[in-house]
Formats: C-alpha cells, structure tokens, sequence
C-alpha cells in the first residue's frame, strides 16, 4: 500500500511528461495549426509569468512595466539576426546574451527605485514600462535602430543542428511544422526556468526576499541588504523577460512596439495574481488559462452565428468583459488565487487557526 | 584609548527630527558581558537611541564604537554583520512565514550563497543550506519553540512571538544584542521566564544585553548596570539600586521637584 503510494508521484510525473509531449499533436489533431500556435504562446507566457513571478511574488515588488524586458529581449534578437543590420547570428549566442541585455535594464530600472514602494513603485515600473515602448517607437530616425512603428520583420527562425525553426520538416518518421519544434524548445526552456524559479524559492536569496516583501525594515536587521537583493530581483526578473523576448522575435518573425504595451505588462500580473501569486504551480496555471481562455472565448463569434445568426456582441468586447469578470469573481472567492501555496491560502482566508488563537489569548486575558 | 572590555562605546550622540531634540550628547559604554539596562519614561528617546545604534537612523551627532570600531553612518545590515542585532518594540517578525523560515533568515549574514550557487545547488550550497537549517533548529530550541517550527510565525501567541524574534536575532551571531521591551505584555511567569533565558543567553553564548524595559522589577533584578534617558538626555547610569536612589530619576518618573 505505501509503496503504491510512494510509486505514485513518478506514475504521475510520468503521466505528465507523456501528456506535455503529445499535446501539440493533440492540440494540431482538434484544432489545428493555430491551436499549436496557442501552446506555443502559452509557453511564452509560462516564462514571463514565471519571471514576473519572482519580482511581484517572492520579493514583493510590484512592477507594472515588466513587458519592457520582454520588449528589450524581443528587439535585441531582431537587431542580431534580421536583415536589418546585416547580422545573422546563431540564436545560442543572442539568447544568453539578450537575457543578459535585459538583466542590465532590470538593474538600471531597479536603482532609481530602491527607495519607492507600493504604489510609488507601481507608477515608475509603469513609467518605465512606457519609455520603452514609445523609445522603439520613435528610434528610427535620425538612425534607424527599431524601424519605428512598422516594427522588424524577416526575423531568422531559430535553427538546430541544421534545422531551421521553419516550414514543415520529416523527423523520425513524423511531420513536424514549424510550431511543433517550437513548442518542444519552448517546453524545454520552461522547464529549466520552473526549475530555477523553484531553487531560488528554497535558497538564501528566495528566503531573503520573502523576507523582504514580508518586512523592510526587519529584513534589514536580519542583515540583509535591501538593496542588493531588490536589484537581483528585478535583474532576474528581466531575464525571464529577455529570454521570452528573444524567443518571441524568432517564432513570430516580427516584432512591432505595439506587442508590448501596457496591456500585457497588466495581463501577466493578472496571470499571477489569478493563479496564486507566489506559488509556481498556480503561476503556470494562471499563465495557461488567461493564453487560452481568451483565443476559446474567441469562438463565441461563431457560436453566435450559429445560434442567432448573426454576430450581436463583438467577440473582442466580449472577450474584455468575461475577463474583467473573472477577475472580480475571483478577487471575491478566490482573492489567493485559483491554485495558491498553502501559506498564501492561510493568510488570506485565515480562521481556523486564528480563532484558536484568538480563544488562547482571550482565555490568558481572563486568568 | 577604550578598555579592552568597552564592547559598545556610545559618546554624544544625538539625534534631531526638525526641531526636535530626541536625543542630546548620550554618552554610556557596555562592557563585554554585562546585561545593561535602558529605562526612562515613555518619550524618553530609548527606541530613538536603539535606532540609532542599529543604524535605522542617522545620527545628527556623535559616535559609535562596537569593539573599538566605529559603525555611525553603516546601514543597518552592516551593523548587524559586525555582531550587533535586535528586536523591535511592536514585533515585526515575517509573519507568513514559518518560525523555522524567520529563525533561517537570521542566518542571512553568517552564509554567502548567491544566487548561482542557488539556481546550480553546487554543493556547497546544500552544505550550507543544511548548516542553516540545523542552526535554525538550535536558536528555536533555546528560545523553547522547535515544536513550533512549522507554524507560520503570525500564528504564535504573542509571547512565543517575541522569543521567535529573540531567536532570529541570536540567528545571526551576535556580540551584543538591543532588546526592545522584550516582556512587554507578559504575565509575571512568562516574565521570570524570559529573564531565566537572558541570563542563560548571557552565560552560554557570552552574549551582552542591552535592554529597553519599563518593568522596574527585572531590570533590577536582572541588570548589572542602568542607565535612565529623560526628554533625550542621559540623566542617570550606575546600578539599578544607585539609580533607584537617584533624585533626578524619581523626580523623572514622578514629576514634580526632586526630593
């Protein structure tokens, strides 16, 4: 019986590993190539939530300008590999070195603000998150570094042993387009950023942010420098963020400032926050669902045809709506999250034990 | 200059907020192994000082040595890598984590693990990571709460709180610890149970106290010497029953003329 149990957990993991691999098939088999594309965004976000994650959820900081590292990640592929300078190298050297671009950012938005919290540091984050978009925006002229608005195109595909990320390929026997070896790169690199993001959770620097989101000032009596860690954590933040970037130019081919706008920075917090914040399974789940709920809701458009005949409610607004939705539902029943930690949960839905407590010290009152 | 014992040397320190004086020229020196008590009326400036000394504030004047060396003007996680830790009046622990992860905080400045030895888990991260968790069980086991371990620190009672602060403090190896009214609010069993802890402290850890307390009773009966702040200033310093005697400090506490 126990060593069932014990079997158990590898049976899952099992389970689990046969499931991620067969997904785009699955995914390709139902819905096709675009349901393959949804994966691979889902994955995307997986990451950028996952590096969100580490900023908002272990140290506390609320940054509101994250998609600028996903921006910075993105352009430094493109500038290295399209045709717009003339550069093509390999993606094994812009990847490290575009999350490296983006750590540095995350260190320069990180110093100025060391001293702001809360709300302050929401509205720089923003603020910061802004500048870049409206610098990639405006930085084709007097030279030509983002291609302005019309954005970046013929982006190279990333290429592996000779295979390029591009059209259809015949391996091991099986047809494999373009988004199917995406995914499986993708799902790979998530995979190491899950593993990281959970080593940092249980070391020195994790448990010094937790203390530092829980308590400034204790923190920095416990010998913490407040400093240091806050920069680290924007740093490794970012580079989450660029490594998503730079993934992103190479499987869309085409970047433009408009991908990176508010919006998003807001929809990978929302991410967060609706999984549980701080708690990785809930962040990957929160990740997933607000990629594919809002491509599913887009097949309301054809259910109201079929239905009534013609389409009444824009699917986009209608989209906007549901989500806003949600996410006011969940804030009321679920304010930890769809899939909190443990401790998330006890803080925010307190009473058992509180009350325990509260009847403990009542009692010591009385005596 | 300083005596070899001389741990904490503070010499006119003072500290303004606008026009308010806080504190002015408090001067007074602990020794090495002494429980030194810090009483003075409500405003006297004891938390004031106790800032000071910890580097939350920066000193408008004056100096402070630890073991001979000067530390106004460190940041605080300096001052508490050079031996010098405390606790808070209004506990301030990491309420939502657990007592153990609060305890393995306190290990933060006694290990160097960065954060590529984190992500790779090399091995002498795991080593360390081991050593800070068998450590973490050592301070709660002094202070009484390793049955506790797992509990989230916001979820003890109040008194186990404040031993859970005790022992993130002496988590981080101190010389010299500042203890912000550390039984306050306690019955007078928790009291005498605390004050059995510090003098155990005292005696195992060769630790030094300094001590914040308005229970008259312990710090006579625990301290070796007092000093009693008034309006900022230092007004009194000898043994608690000099002290007692001293006609300044009855007239602080009373009011009203000095007998």
């Amino acid at each position: 019986m126990i060593s069932a149990l014990r079997a158990r957990p590898r049976l899952n993991l099992a389970l689990l590993a046969i499931l991620l691999a067969l997904l785009p098939f699955i995914a390709g088999e139902l819905i096709g190539q675009s349901g393959v594309r949804m994966l691979d965004f889902a994955l995307l976000y997986v990451l950028l939530a996952l590096g969100l994650n580490l900023v908002v959820g272990y140290a506390g900081l609320l940054d509101l300008g994250y998609i600028a590292f996903y921006a910075l990640g993105a352009y430094f592929y493109a500038w290295l590999a399209s045709p717009h300078f003339g550069l093509h190298l390999p993606f094994w050297m812009i990847l490290p070195m575009g999350t490296l671009f983006a750590a540095a950012f995350g260190l320069l938005l990180g110093a100025p603000t060391l001293r702001l919290r809360g709300d302050y540091l929401a509205i720089v984050t923003l603020g910061f998150g802004e500048i870049i978009r409206i610098f990639m925006n405006n930085l084709n002229a007097p030279v030509n570094i983002t291609n302005g608005p019309q954005g970046m195109d013929l982006i190279d595909p990333i290429q592996i042993a000779g295979v390029g990320f591009t059209g259809t390929h015949e391996l091991f026997g099986l047809t494999l387009p373009a988004t199917y070896l995406y995914y499986y790169l993708f799902l790979a690199l998530t995979l190491v950023a899950i593993l990281v993001a959970y080593r940092l959770q249980d070391s020195r620097i994790g448990r010094a942010w937790s203390a530092l989101r829980e308590d400034e000032v204790a923190a920095t009596a416990m010998g913490i420098n407040t400093r240091n860690l806050k920069l680290l954590a924007f740093a490794m933040g970012a580079t989450f963020g660029g490594l998503a970037g730079g993934l992103f130019a190479a499987f869309q081919g085409f970047i433009s400032p408009e991908s990176f706008n508010l919006m998003e920075s807001i929809l990978i917090l929302c991410m967060i926050v609706l999984g549980g914040m701080g708690h990785i399974p809930g962040v990957i789940v929160g990740a997933v669902l607000l990629t594919i709920l809002p491509e599913a809701l887009r097949y309301l458009g054809d259910l109201q045809r079929a239905t009534l005949g013609e389409v009444i409610v824009d699917t986009a607004n209608l989209r906007m709506l549901i989500f806003g939705l949600a996410l006011v539902l969940m804030m009321l029943y679920r304010p930890a999250g769809l899939w909190p930690s443990r401790q998330r949960q006890r803080e925010l839905t307190a009473k058992g034990e509180v009350a325990i407590h509260e009847q403990e010290s009542l009692a010591d009152v009385q005596r | 200059m300083c005596s070899a014992k001389a741990l904490l040397e503070v010499s006119g320190v003072g500290k303004r907020f606008g026009g308010l004086a806080a504190l002015s020229e408090v001067s007074l020196t602990v020794q090495a192994g002494e429980i030194y008590g810090l009483i003075g009326p409500n405003g006297a400036g004891k938390t004031t000082l106790f800032n000071c000394l910890t580097g939350l504030y920066d000193l408008s004047e004056g100096q402070i040595r630890l073991a001979g060396e000067a530390i106004q003007g460190l940041k605080p996680h300096a001052i508490v890598q050079r031996g010098f830790a405390r606790t808070f009046q209004n506990i301030r622990l990491f309420a939502n984590m657990t007592a153990l992860e609060n305890v393995m905080v306190g290990r933060h400045p006694r290990t160097r693990a960065g954060i590529l030895g984190s992500v790779l888990r090399t091995a002498a991260e795991r080593r360390e990571e081991a050593a800070i968790r068998e450590a973490a069980h050592f301070w709660l086991e002094r202070v009484g709460l390793n049955a506790k371990a797992r509990s989230l620190a916001g979820h003890l009672p109040y008194g186990a709180q404040r031993r859970l602060e005790i022992a993130r403090a002496l988590a981080t190896e101190p010389r010299i610890l500042a203890l912000d009214e550390p039984v306050a609010g306690m019955n007078p069993s928790e009291r005498r149970d605390m004050a059995d802890l510090f003098l155990r402290l005292r005696h195992d850890h060769q630790l030094t106290l300094l001590l914040i307390e308005h229970d008259v009773k312990l710090v006579m009966g625990l301290c070796d010497r007092v000093a009693v702040l008034d309006y900022g200033r230092k007004i009194a310093e000898g043994s608690p029953a000099s002290v007692q005697r001293d006609p300044a400090v009855i007239k602080a506490y009373l009011g009203g003329h000095a007998a």
